[in-house]
């Protein structure tokens, strides 16, 4: 073992240090944000390899997302469960008996979304660029309209109830790390180098010799598979889902997060998510009312969307970047800056 | 299933269809001349629909003065929107310049949920709008008369601009090469501003019936309509404003087709305009009137 694959081994036991000092010190309050940032990191990591990675600017992860969480809560909910829930109409028999614990249930969910991106790949990367994203935009809302309406199997717009709430904060942090080494080593692999190539211009990667078509293939259908493990999470730890929670707007919370960490940047990534969700939470106090000097002012409901949408737009004129750029965090470059710093004093 | 439940749907189908073809010569026109998406252009229509709104059920302007101030007004939001979020992208990857388009989507439905809440308002429909006429068993309610002459009308005027007017000439000129046409010495960000002008200006004529077609709105109306609009945009040929209005019409009136024929599909109906979209994308990604994606010529 080299020294920056100790380090990293170093880090990443420092992380679960601070996961178990959190699960016997925080608030739940706090927990549940930490949980909330674990489960996001995820999933914007895995849209960061299609969108930043691959340059495929898609809009498809509440689809996904939605997917995920419910074939994971179908599998887990007990039989008994399923009947009760199931009034307008009953469950479609063969599901109804299904029944699974938490583990291979999100592994299927995974294997079910990844599946679903797989064949939703052929039709829409015949199209590029701001095609690619309108359809596959209509593909989230096509996938709201379907679990609205197939109630023999989502239960409609009454959503699935009573869910156990089997996420806690050590599954989602596993998952987050789990995810973000293969997705690193991927995107470090000649694969990733591929990816990168799409990204940067495409007719060269084509002319290199590059199937383009199954790079960006294979970067949707490992996106799909993490954001469909995510949404089994999601649903294991809000214990109910109904098909409104998954609209554009989980889409757009993720798209904020990859443009502020910088597109193609998973360190990036990592530090907008906690950013974006910590500084989400402490934006609540624009919503609440408040006293400042005798003066009352009332909440907003609704502030916190239009500071994240002003937000983005002032990135996008004036910061294009984001935080890393394209750049990733390694320990050489780490240790290079140390010397440079201690060379100066 | 007989003729007169046929032609029933039918001027349902129409009145429908051009009013996507009014939202989408917007979406046409600004891709045909700066190559984006503009996904605001749904929330556009939505603006346009509460300056109506408050005109006539708050100022209590009569409704002609309000929904024509709502017209205007909503023009000089999108020439707003489009110098601010959109002229300093204008030579941005165009991927950048969606993102922005999204987040001013985000911006507006968000702005007005907290301006205006998140109940339904009703949306106050004028009497001339409201009656219908009976012929032989097919009710043709006034709206559904009215809305598809003024949209030709529009259309008509709009193709009048394109076509014999020097400004007309410029925006043509302008899809075809933009670097060429500011050489040439015509002032490149007064046309794109007149474009989104005069989409938006329509986007909110199409709001306007929208609202009286469905007299509730609320601050995320736009999304749908939108959506199918851009569908219909590309459809008809992307840059094509006589396409945008076919593609409207065929949306809109198969969209109630088939809904009129398959009522157990009714649920869906809001899927059937992608499944579309990515039948013409998958077979036809020129749509119908376009000729290639990559040259605009309205």
């Amino acid at each position: 073992m080299n020294r920056n694959t100790i380090l990293t081994v170093l880090s990443i036991v420092l992380l679960f240090l601070f996961v178990w000092y959190g699960e016997h010190h925080f608030t739940a309050y706090t927990i549940r944000i930490w949980e909330n940032t674990a489960i996001f990191l995820m999933l914007a990591a895995s849209y960061n390899l299609i969108n930043g990675v691959t340059g495929q600017f898609s809009l498809e992860p509440n689809g996904f997302v939605a997917i995920g969480a419910y074939v994971a809560a179908i599998l887990t909910l007990t039989p008994a469960q399923k009947e009760a829930m199931f009034i307008i109409e009953p469950m479609v028999p063969w599901l109804a008996h299904l029944h699974m614990s938490f583990l291979p249930a999100l592994l299927v969910g995974g294997l079910v979304t990844a599946f679903v991106g797989f064949l939703l790949g052929f039709p829409v990367f015949r199209v590029r660029g701001d095609y690619l994203a309108i359809v596959t935009l209509g593909f989230g809302l096509t996938i709201r309209v379907i679990s609205n309406n197939t109630i023999t199997i989502t239960n409609g717009a009454l959503g699935l109830k009573g869910i156990a709430s089997y996420t806690n904060i050590w599954w989602c942090f596993g998952w987050a790390v789990l995810s973000m080494i293969i997705i690193m080593r991927i995107v470090n692999s000649a694969f990733g180098r591929a990816m990168k190539a799409i990204r940067d211009d495409e007719d060269a990667a084509i002319a290199m010799g590059i199937n383009t078509f199954w790079i960006k293939m294979a970067a949707f259908v490992i996106a799909a598979f993490f954001e469909g493990v995510g949404g089994g999470l999601l649903a294991h730890l809000i214990t109910t889902i109904s098909p409104t929670m998954f609209t554009f707007f989980l889409t757009f919370e993720l798209l904020i997060i990859i443009v502020v960490g910088g597109l193609g940047s998973m360190t990036g990534t990592v530090i907008a998510t906690v950013l974006v969700i910590w500084g989400s939470e402490l934006l609540r106090v624009v919503e609440q009312p408040m006293n400042i000097f005798g003066l009352h002012i009332p909440g907003i409901p609704g502030m916190r969307m239009v500071i994240f949408s002003v937000l983005l737009i002032v990135i996008m004129i004036f910061a294009r970047e984001g935080i890393m750029g394209q750049r990733e965090f390694s320990w050489d470059a780490f240790f290079n800056f140390l010397k440079k710093v201690r060379a100066r004093r | 299933m007989n003729l007169t439940i046929v032609l029933q749907q039918l001027v349902n189908g129409i009145s429908l269809g051009s009013l996507y073809g009014l939202v989408a010569i917007g979406y046409t026109m600004v891709y045909g001349v700066i190559r984006l998406i503009n996904f605001a252009h749904g929330d556009v229509m939505m603006v346009g629909m509460y300056f109506a709104f408050v005109g006539v059920a708050m100022l209590f302007l009569p409704w002609w003065a309000a929904f024509l101030l709502s017209m205007i007004a909503t023009a000089f939001v999108g020439v707003i929107i489009d110098r601010v979020a959109y002229k300093p992208l204008r030579n941005a990857s165009r991927i950048s310049a969606l993102i922005t388009a999204i987040g001013v989507s985000f911006f507006l439905e968000n702005l007005f949920l907290v301006v205006f809440g998140g109940v339904p308002k009703a949306f106050p429909v004028p009497s001339v709008f409201g009656g219908a006429i009976n012929i032989h068993g097919v009710i043709f309610p006034n709206i559904a008369i009215i809305t598809p002459i003024v949209a030709m009308v529009f259309l008509a005027m709009l193709l009048f601009i394109l076509h014999k007017t020097k400004y007309g000439m410029a925006m043509r000129a302008l899809s075809l090469d933009m670097e060429t046409v500011r050489i040439m010495g015509v002032n490149v960000d007064m046309v794109i501003s007149i474009v989104f002008a005069i989409g938006s200006f329509l986007a909110a004529l199409g709001g306007i019936f929208w609202a009286m077609r469905y007299p509730a709105i609320n601050p995320l109306i736009g999304i749908m309509p939108g959506l199918k609009a851009f569908a219909a945009a590309v459809l008809g040929g992307i840059g094509s404003v006589a396409g945008a209005a076919i593609g409207g019409f065929i949306i809109g009136v198969s969209e109630i087709l088939v809904v009129a024929l398959f009522p157990a599909l009714a649920g869906y109906k809001d899927a059937f305009a992608f499944l579309f979209l990515i039948f013409v994308l998958l077979f036809k990604p020129t749509g119908i009137m376009g000729e290639d994606l990559e040259r605009g010529r309205f």
